[in-house]
């Protein structure tokens, strides 16, 4: 019953941070419901009893990117950005999307509706298995392996581009 | 529940959070004397010496007068930002206190991924700094502010992965499973500690770990003679207590650390009747915890500070590739044997 609340009340502050990230005219503001959103997935992972997901969640996007999403925010003036119109003509097509999709999702809700109480989370054999992480591990490097490789070339390449087109040209290249 | 809040399970626990707390707290207190003391015989002057034997009452005066200042706000700061910039400072910092073992019992919870744990809390504390820079709305803060959210994710990356070979060897995240991998010894004497196995990775983890914890010679974030006092320029009274004891908080965990990953921990040699048996590892762990410090202290008082362009090249051109070539070696050597 606990983790079920937990889960819930969990998940209810990732929504509506989330959409107060993008609501919110004040970038600090939205950068800090950002965090919040971030937090409150790491809860979830740990009301399922995936600690070490939790951790590198905390890490990787709270302690490594919103860092650096904030660190731009400083750049900028934030009190234009706030007088600053927030959406553009597209708002329309958005909104009739963004409805058809909503519909789909409580559609789809509705007949999973069966599946709304969670079962009880049973720890996956943590111990037996020598815990969360060596599990995470074993996946990742056994059955998922190629996928894993695949991301992982992706992000490669992506640093590559990022350095590339943010490399000052010299004169001799032009 | 409420059974839980009457049984001795709970009562241990509360007991061992007080002690560790009030054990910390003091001692975060007391550092700062001995950082006065011994900068000030390195710089052969006397140091702290009016209140109290040997300046010893001096942190409780510092304290005292941290409360009675006047807590000023500057007129143009984002008041929310400013105010929380001290607690988000603290709160991580004293958190991750909650998994290091100080003994073979002194330890508030063991959890499997520990060391992960301290990673993400102390990734955070750089909030308190970017923040508080921010938030005073002003521009050497502002400058300190930058610089210090730069280096710390530049330093952060080294860091961690210069624990990545310990971990490959020691097989674990929980910190009490790696002291006790350590605790057996080569040839009878020499401890199985991991400094001897990973030599490499314990310099890039004390290096990475004085730039996280913002000292000199990486303090570029405070910077005195550039930026006045960096972030936290505009913050007087408690604020600034907080700050500086989040400082001092950061340098006991990464050295605690250091002590856990490398020095085997509170292991040491057991002698002496029953109740010693039972005080020696937290003795041994405090003071290896202390060596630390005192080579921290002892670094600021003797090295010139970095400047901005050598602390990015070092970082990303020297410690990043070293601690990488590092994993390689360690992952082939592990893989054979």
């Amino acid at each position: 019953m606990l983790e079920l609340i937990l889960f819930y009340t969990f998940g209810a502050i990732a929504v509506i941070s989330g959409i107060l990230v993008i609501t919110r005219h004040n970038v600090v503001h939205s950068a800090a419901f950002l965090g919040a959103t971030l937090f409150a997935v790491a809860g979830i992972f740990l009301t399922l009893h995936a600690e070490f997901v939790a951790g590198v969640q905390v890490i990787v996007y709270v302690g490594g990117i919103l860092v650096l999403f904030v660190f731009v925010i400083m750049l900028i003036a934030v009190e234009r950005s706030v007088h600053e119109r927030q959406y553009n003509k597209q708002w329309t097509i958005a909104l009739i999307t963004s409805a058809i999709l909503i519909v789909e999702i409580a559609y789809g809700l509705y007949r999973g509706r069966d599946s709304l109480v969670l079962p009880a989370v049973v720890p996956p054999a943590a111990a037996a298995a020598g815990g969360n992480s060596e599990q995470v591990g074993t996946a990742l490097y056994t059955s998922y392996l190629l996928p894993f490789e695949i991301a992982s070339i992706l992000l490669l390449v992506a640093i590559v581009g990022a350095v590339v087109l943010s490399k000052k040209r010299t004169p001799a290249e032009e | 529940m409420s059974e839980y809040l009457t049984s001795s399970d709970f009562m241990i626990l509360m007991i061992k959070i007080i002690v560790i707390f009030g054990g910390v707290m003091g001692a975060l207190v007391y550092l700062t004397w001995i950082e006065r003391k011994v900068m000030a015989r390195v710089q052969m002057r006397p140091g702290p010496t009016r209140v109290g034997p040997f300046g010893l009452l001096q942190p409780i005066a510092d304290g005292l007068k941290f409360l009675f200042k006047e807590d000023v706000v500057p007129a143009n700061a984002n008041r929310f930002l400013y105010i929380a910039a001290p607690v988000v400072s603290l709160i991580p910092a004293l958190l991750s206190f909650s998994v290091i073992p100080f003994g073979p019992w002194l330890q508030v919870t063991d959890l499997s991924v520990g060391l992960l744990f301290i990673f993400a809390i102390t990734s955070l504390g750089v909030y308190g700094i970017v923040l508080g820079g921010w938030a005073s709305n002003s521009k050497y803060p502002l400058m300190g502010a930058m610089r210090s959210s730069a280096q710390m994710i530049s330093y952060e990356l080294s860091l961690t992965l210069s624990v990545v070979g310990v971990l490959m060897i020691a097989n674990t995240l929980s910190l009490n499973q790696l002291v006790m991998s350590q605790q057996r010894t080569w040839l009878g004497f020499i401890p199985r500690w991991n400094i001897f196995l990973q030599p490499v990775a314990f310099l890039i983890y004390v290096v990475s770990a004085v730039a996280e914890t913002n000292r000199l010679p990486f303090d570029l974030a405070e910077s005195e003679q550039e930026l006045v006092a960096g972030w936290h320029t505009e913050y007087s009274s408690l604020k600034f207590a907080m700050f500086m004891l989040a400082e001092y908080a950061n340098m006991v965990t990464v050295s605690a650390l250091a002590t856990i990953m490398f020095f085997g921990g509170w292991s040491g040699p057991l002698v002496g009747p029953h109740w010693l048996k039972a005080a020696l590892p937290t003795f041994w762990f405090v003071s290896k915890i202390f060596l630390f410090i005192f080579f921290y202290v002892l670094l600021r008082s003797t090295i010139p500070r970095f400047r901005y362009d050598q602390l990015m090249n070092f970082g990303w051109k020297v410690l990043l590739p070293l601690s990488l070539a590092n994993i390689l070696a360690t992952s082939f050597v592990v893989a054979i044997s």
